[in-house]
Parts: C-alpha cells; structure tokens; sequence
C-alpha cells in the first residue's frame, strides 16, 4: 500500500508539513518497497477548493493512507468517500521519523 | 437617476447600521421622502430591527444554477477542471469519479463551455431572499439575506442591486438610495459600493478603527469613489484617526459622540425613538454636510430646491 506524509521539504530530512491541502511536499511511501518519492504541490498557494484538489491527487495517486496534521471537511468528505484513511499527528516530526515509524 | 450612498466602515461594529438608519430617517425629514435604504450586509441583515411596525410587502426567493455532471455522459477529460477558477470541480479519471462542489462554485458557467459532451446541466440552488419592507420612513427598506451556510455574499449582493435598480431607474427622479455596506474591505463590500456615487465611511477613533478605516480608504481612493467620514463613538480611544484625516485632507463628515445610553438603545431596537436632540443636531449636521458635499460635486441636478 502506499502512504502519503504531508512536508514541508522535498528530502526526509526535513520538518513533516500539519497542513493537508497547502503541504509544500508530498512523500509518497511505497510500503512494500520502502522507497519513497517527493512530489511538489502545484496547488499549495491556490485560493480555494485546495483540500479538494489535494484529495483528488492523493485518489489519483492510489494512495491508501494519508499522514498530515488535520483534514479539512471537503478533504475529509472525499477521502473518506474512495476508502483511504487519514492519520492525523500533531507532534512535530521529521518526515523520516513517520517513515521509521511505519517501517517499525 | 437615483443618488446612490454607501455607508461603509473596514472594521465591523463602528456604526453603519446606526448611521444608515438614521441617515434615512433624517434624509426624509430635511431633504426628500424618495429615500430608500438597501441592507446590503446579507449574511445578517439588521436594519429592519429598528423598525418595530415594519410590514414586509413582498419576499423573493433568489437563485443561482449550480452545476451538475451527468458521469454517463462525461468522458473524464478534465477540461472543467481546468476551466474552474474555483477549484470546484472533482473529476478522477480512473476511479470514473466526476462531481461539483456546491459550496465552492460561483456559478459563473465556464464549465458548461467547457464541456463539449452536454454532460454539465445547471440546476438552481437557493441562494437567499430579498424582501421589501415598508417601515413607514421614506421609502422603506430592501433586505437580501443569504441561504445559511452559503459563502456567495458578493453573489446575493449582485442580486440584490439587480432587484433595487430594476424597481428604481427612473432617469428623472431626485430619489435617493443609501447602501448599508457588510463590514470589512473584501468581495461584497466592493460589489456594494461598485456604482455608488458616493461613500460615507464610519470609524471609530481608536487604534482599530483607524487601522481599517485606513484599508478603506485604500480602496476607495483605488476605486476612484469621492466619499466622506462620520466618526462614531467619539471621545473614545484617542486623536489619531482626526490628525489622519487632516494629513490625508478627508473629509469630516460630522462626529457622533460616544454616550452608553445611545449604545443601549441600539441594543433595544430602539434608535428612532424618542431621538434626543444631540444625536438630533448630530445627524442634522452630517445630512447638511453630505448634501453641501454633493452640490459641490454634482451641480444642483439632484435637488429640488
């Protein structure tokens, strides 16, 4: 399954990002694999509807689970329509640190 | 045509509805009974409160089309999606997943151009109603006040001035239309006062007040609008805003003084009764001021002497 981290910068080594839709980053985890890739947001300084298209890219990307500090009601509303499961982390992290993790 | 004001502030809270009311109340007595006042702050119109004996003449349901993707029709071609503005529009190719956010969209149509499948078809939604009201003061009061829960305010505002100047475009009258603008500097209070041909800004002498009245003026001077300001609640906080006024050569309109027995009569509804003759020589003077103000720039094709 693959997983998606929310962060602020595009290497593991930086800060894990709070924010869902207007994330800087996106790191997707290949569970399986282990390997993860950084894709850029394109929508992060949007106006509006941000955490809708972020949700339409997390569908798109066949993600399963995505890792972020909050989920607004849009984004929610979507994910939670095509299955995929939020987590929410509120401590401040590194990216690597919730790979760790889920690597255990 | 009719003369359009707009009561407008930046900062919520320093007294447009308070000035509106009386404004109109005071227009009709000393200058002309063609006075109509327009409660633009939809999402919670007020004025109507301080009319007690007010009967609503009529009510009229407004909507606007929203929308909607037919998936047996769509080819997921995501030509809409490029096409919103407003990130409204969700389409996912793989999953065959298609659909429109209602509260996001501004219904503005560029997805039925668009597609070029017919698989968006527009349907209404509520927006809000606009109801007239006779309160016995001029010519009353039309209200626009917005569904619940929906964001369009610049959207119901448009409507509302659509309905206002289909029922008073008559080229020769001397009327009179203040616009009770909703706070702030954003959207609806540019729709509001757009075609206005005059802004009275009401602040409030303290460091926020001058704060937002300073965005205002801002915009205003951006927009090209000749406006004036009436400072309420004067005597509190201190003398900036009048040594910015002076700075920036605005226009004082008049001064309403800061009296907690006015401030509770607002609180009871009660503003237009029993009006004491400060507030009285208050008002007087900013309606004289507005209408000196007005010959100066328009010539005396307004009134009728």
């Amino acid at each position: 399954m693959k997983t998606l981290i929310t962060s602020t910068t595009s290497t593991p080594e930086g800060p894990f990002d709070k924010r869902f839709g207007r994330a800087a980053w996106f790191c997707v985890l290949d569970e399986k694999t282990g390997e993860s890739t950084f894709i850029k947001n394109e929508n992060a300084e949007g106006q509006s509807g941000i955490g809708t298209k972020t949700a339409e890219k997390v569908v798109e990307l066949g993600v399963g689970k995505v890792i972020s500090g909050d989920f607004g009601p849009k984004a929610k509303k979507l994910l939670d329509k095509f299955g995929v499961q939020m987590v929410i982390i509120n401590e401040d992290l590194k990216v690597i640190d919730i790979i760790n993790r889920i690597k255990g | 045509m009719p003369l359009k004001i707009a009561v407008a502030s930046g900062k919520g809270g320093t007294g447009k509805t308070t000035v509106s009311v009386n404004l109109q109340y005071f227009i009709s007595k000393s200058l002309t009974d063609e006075v109509l006042l327009v409660d633009c702050d939809v999402e919670e119109p007020n004025d109507r409160i301080f009319f007690p004996d007010s009967k609503t003449t009529s009510t009229l349901e407004v909507t606007h089309a929203i929308p909607e993707i037919d998936r047996n029709k769509c080819l997921f071609c995501r030509k809409c999606v490029d096409y919103c503005e407003f990130n409204a529009i969700v389409v996912i190719p793989p999953a065959h997943f298609a659909e429109i956010n209602a509260s996001l969209c501004h219904s503005c149509g560029a997805c039925s151009v668009a597609c070029r499948e017919g698989a968006i078809r527009e349907k209404p939604h509520p927006l809000g109603k606009i109801t007239t009201v006779n309160t016995g003061i001029g010519e009353g009061i039309v209200e626009g006040r917005l569904e619940v829960g929906s964001a369009m305010q610049t959207l119901m505002i448009k409507e509302l001035k659509k309905n206002v100047s289909k029922h008073h475009r008559d080229a020769d009258s001397d009327e009179i239309i203040l616009f009770d603008a909703p706070p702030g500097t954003s959207c609806p209070v540019v729709e509001t006062i757009a075609d206005v041909d005059y802004v009275i800004l009401v602040a409030e002498p303290t460091p926020f007040g001058l704060n937002d009245m300073t965005l205002m003026v801002e915009l205003l001077v951006e927009m090209g609008k000749p406006f004036g300001v009436v400072i309420n609640k004067a005597g509190l906080g201190n003398k900036e805003i009048y040594s910015f006024l002076k700075e920036q050569e605005i226009e004082l309109l008049g001064e309403i003084p800061f009296n907690k027995e006015y401030a509770g009569k607002y609180a009871e509804g009660k503003l237009l009764q029993n009006i004491d003759p400060h507030a009285r020589r208050c008002y007087s003077d900013i309606v004289t001021s507005i209408e000196r103000r007005l010959l100066q720039d328009e010539g005396i094709n307004y009134f009728k002497w």
